[in-house]
């Protein structure tokens, strides 16, 4: 059993961050979506494996649902323009990479630093059985007042979003 | 055996992709979808550390996380609407009408 998970670990987040990489990296707008979709579901099964169901399944609906339909719709709409060629911004492209991997080299120092200081603990070996009464328990109890101000920050966002692109008359 | 670094140094592969995404390119859709990225790892850190100390506290944050992601999509990808009524186009370098 430990075996089977190592290797779907290691199957699920090599599918993860190719398909990250790749949309980071394609040129065409719709194959970035597609990857983009692929890098969520990806994690969706880290998730799993992780043994959170509940978000596995709030992931799925979420992300490759509800996220994914309104990017689509809004490709469909607006990708009028040409392929993007090296312009104006060619010379900056290669700062900001060389910045954003630095980042990340950053924190994979910290990262390293911080195994070795922390000593973290090895992962429990499960969680609860009831993952998603467990997650509604914390979230009902512990998280209720977080929980309210996260569904009038959503009505917020929905109004939001029907008065930004509603045509003027 | 798998331990904490393998998510976290997974979640940092897709954070720092996202970054790359946002800082790279000109079409202000694949910067939001890099944006989504991000929040995404963050997400696989909460559940990892989550599972860590044998504690759904990290979920319910996660599930938090994902809120602000729906919200911040909703929002910017109208704004963008609204930007493309106005120019005819999504490129990050047309949006200069603030600058002079």
């Amino acid at each position: 059993v430990i075996l089977l998970n190592t290797v779907l670990f290691y199957f699920l987040s090599t599918i993860a961050v190719g398909s990250a990489i790749l949309m980071v990296t394609r040129r065409n707008i719709v194959h970035a979506a597609i990857f983009l979709m692929t890098a969520l579901l990806a994690t969706a099964g880290i998730f799993l494996q992780l043994q959170s169901e509940f978000l596995f399944i709030a992931q799925v609906f979420l992300y490759a649902g509800g996220i994914m339909v309104p990017f689509a719709l809004v490709i469909m709409l607006l990708n009028r323009d040409p392929p993007a060629r090296p312009a104006r911004f060619s010379r900056q492209h290669t700062r900001a990479a060389t910045l954003g991997l630095a980042l990340g080299a950053q924190i994979l120092f910290a990262v390293f630093v911080g195994r070795t200081s922390l000593r973290l603990p090895a992962l429990q070996a499960s969680l609860s059985p009831r993952n998603t009464e467990a997650v509604g328990d914390a979230l009902f109890h512990q998280f209720v007042v977080p929980f309210e101000i996260a569904s009038v920050l959503l009505l917020v966002a929905m109004i939001g979003a029907v008065v930004t692109a509603k045509a003027r008359a | 055996m798998l331990s904490i670094e393998h998510y976290l140094v997974l979640s940092l592969a897709l954070f720092t992709a996202g970054v790359v995404g946002v800082l790279t390119r000109r079409n202000l859709i694949v910067m939001l979808m890099s944006i989504e990225l991000i929040l995404n790892a963050v997400n696989i850190n909460l559940v990892a550390f989550s599972r860590l100390h044998g504690s759904v506290d990290g979920q319910a944050f996660a599930i938090f996380v994902m809120v602000d992601a729906a919200a911040e999509t909703v929002v910017g990808l109208s704004i963008l609407l609204a930007f493309f009524r106005h120019s005819e186009t999504v490129r990050a370098d047309k949006m200069d009408f603030l600058k002079w």
